[in-house]
């Protein structure tokens, strides 16, 4: 027995490491998948008409890999580091933290033998089968319990924000899925909805853009409100802000959902009030993205230097740009010119790889070292050049999808004096082809930032000094 | 539109229990002292057990006056101490 380690370490770091490790192995598979189907959409025939490798079968692929498996395993290693720091106890239960671990993986895993097998609900970015929805389920219960268990327990009386951002994102994931997904099944392999028709549409973008509101929004300000101010070394701009952020965002998000089905068979004042509440959400989101950026001020020379922070407050702007873009996209008459074209695709993309992209990687850089003893990354170098590579990657993508996306919405309302359209929707798709190049080269340098980011993981892992580490850590660290 | 009658009972629900969630919360004194809450996250990541006191029981101004290179210095001490205690 060592004498000299502490009867029981204090924080459970073990759960916290091997999510972390996981988003990164995660990012790099799910954006190496988004590169291969930007090229299908320049290329088609690339697969060489592979049923199991093509587009609508590695489409979800992708979605799924990068949202559940990146951004589902960067929220897990985020959340359960600081609900333990912020309430100062270790977490509530080893065995249910180390169950979500194991479960969450095995969910990604069958993702990734389904999908392209052809197995899906159609459901966007709900797509998984019944028997993999119930797993889901399992492990977000337990993930649910270990975060509030935790919170339960704390040392510290009051609730940090982030924990409160965290909190919601669990319980909003938990209530959607669960009405989002509920299904007759027929076989093990295949299920039919709970809901029809234009009924099915709405109960799908109810979840879907929930889905981008709590999952990809208030699990990632979570993150924004703890690693910030960390590697800053400054408080929040405006606490008091931030708990108004939180709390205007929550009573507002829920009804955003029906701006996904303007002039369908909804009713039209279900999508006004789509549209209306989509409006109200710039104004909280302004507020959390500018209290976020000018936790640095007085302190903007260290945006200079530090490559962890440019991560995390480009994101920021990011946020800042997408959430400007989305209520403008979800008025009805902008989104009669930008529906179904590529500009909603770059819509997404500036948000994800922006906004929920840059704000893990950030919060990783600062994580993993810590996280194995170390005092920074194994090249702080290599930070800068991924954090340059994949901005450039970013705006590459998110330029060409915007130019693609109005020229696509122009040619197809353009109409002849008499009646008729002017552009067959093959001319738009021929069009479409340069900028799905610039894309596809965009997305490539994002990868590369992501490969740059594993290599820099696994030397600062299994750097120099690697000795066993101990799951605490004195004021000094 | 047989899907909003489970969708609008549903959120109506939510914002009630939201509604008492920002109660407990207000009352339960979650944001008597927020000035000092968001620089609490600043101070060293500090095991259990060497927690002060005062956080545990609610606010107190105090804490704010004492420069924090100070404070993290007292804990680390603490630290140092238990330590010291716990080997041979």
């Amino acid at each position: 027995m060592n004498d000299k380690l502490p009867a029981a370490p204090v924080y459970n770091d073990r759960v916290v490491r091997q999510f972390a490790l996981a988003a990164v192995l995660w990012g790099v598979v799910g954006m190496l998948v988004g590169v291969i189907i930007a090229a299908q959409l320049a290329w088609p025939d690339l697969t060489f008409g592979i049923p199991w490798l093509s587009y609508g079968r590695l489409r979800p692929l992708h979605t799924n890999a990068v949202i559940f498996a990146f951004g589902g395993c960067a929220l897990f290693a985020t959340s359960y580091h600081v609900v333990q720091r912020t309430c100062r106890v270790r977490i509530f239960s080893d065995a249910l933290a180390e169950f979500t671990f194991w479960g969450w993986q095995l969910v990604i895993v069958a993702a990734a033998v389904t999908l392209p097998l052809g197995y899906t609900t159609a459901k966007e970015y709900a797509e998984l089968e019944w028997p993999i929805d119930i797993l889901i389920t399992l492990v977000w219960v337990a993930y649910a319990l270990v975060f509030f268990g935790t919170i339960g327990i704390r040392k510290v009386r009051h609730i940090y924000v982030a924990n409160w951002f965290f909190g919601a994102f669990i319980l909003a994931v938990a209530l959607l899925h669960v009405v989002n997904s509920a299904a007759l099944p027929v076989s093990l392999t295949k299920s039919y909805s709970a809901y029809a028709g234009v009924q099915d549409a709405m109960v799908q973008w109810w979840y879907g853009h929930n889905a981008v509101g709590f999952f990809l929004t208030a699990g990632f300000l979570g993150m924004m409100y703890y690693f910030i101010p960390k590697q800053a070394e400054r408080p929040v701009y405006s606490y008091r802000l931030s708990i108004v952020h939180f709390w205007a965002l929550i009573f507002t998000y829920m009804w955003a959902g029906p701006h996904h089905l303007h002039y369908t068979a909804l009713p039209d004042w279900a999508q006004s009030v789509g549209m209306v509440f989509s409006l109200v959400l710039l104004a909280p989101s302004w507020g959390g993205m500018i209290n976020g950026v000018m936790t640095l001020s007085g302190a903007w020379h260290k945006l200079r230097d530090d490559p962890i922070l440019k991560f995390l407050i480009v994101s920021l702007s990011f946020y800042g740009m997408s959430t400007f873009e989305g209520p403008m996209m979800s008025i009805k008459t902008v989104n009669a010119l930008s529906h179904y074209t590529d500009w909603t695709i770059g819509h997404v993309h500036s948000g994800a790889l922006g906004w929920v992209g840059f704000i893990s990687m950030g919060s990783l850089y600062y994580l993993i070292p810590r996280l194995f003893g170390r005092t920074q990354m194994h090249s702080v170098r290599a930070i800068e050049l991924h954090f340059w590579i994949a901005t450039i990657g970013v705006v590459l993508y998110i330029a060409a999808m915007w130019i693609a996306g109005v020229m696509q919405g122009l040619m197809w309302r353009a109409i002849n004096p008499d009646g008729t359209l002017v552009y067959s929707f093959v001319e738009s798709v021929k069009a479409t082809y340069p900028f799905y190049v610039v894309r596809l080269l965009g997305g490539l340098l994002y990868l590369s930032g992501m490969l740059l980011m594993a290599w820099n993981v696994v030397m600062t892992v299994r750097g120099p000094g690697s000795a066993p580490v101990v799951q605490r850590r004195t004021a000094a660290a | 539109m047989d899907s909003l009658y489970l969708l609008l009972p549903l959120s109506v629900l939510l914002v009630l229990g939201l509604i008492g969630v920002f109660a407990w919360a207000l009352h339960g004194g979650q944001f008597d002292d927020l000035e000092r809450e968001g620089l609490r996250v600043l101070e060293a990541d500090l095991p259990a057990g060497d927690t002060p006191s005062e956080w545990v029981h609610g606010p107190s101004a105090p804490m704010l006056d004492v420069p924090q290179a100070d404070v993290n210095e007292a804990f680390r001490e603490s630290i140092d101490e238990r330590e010291k205690r716990s080997s041979p």
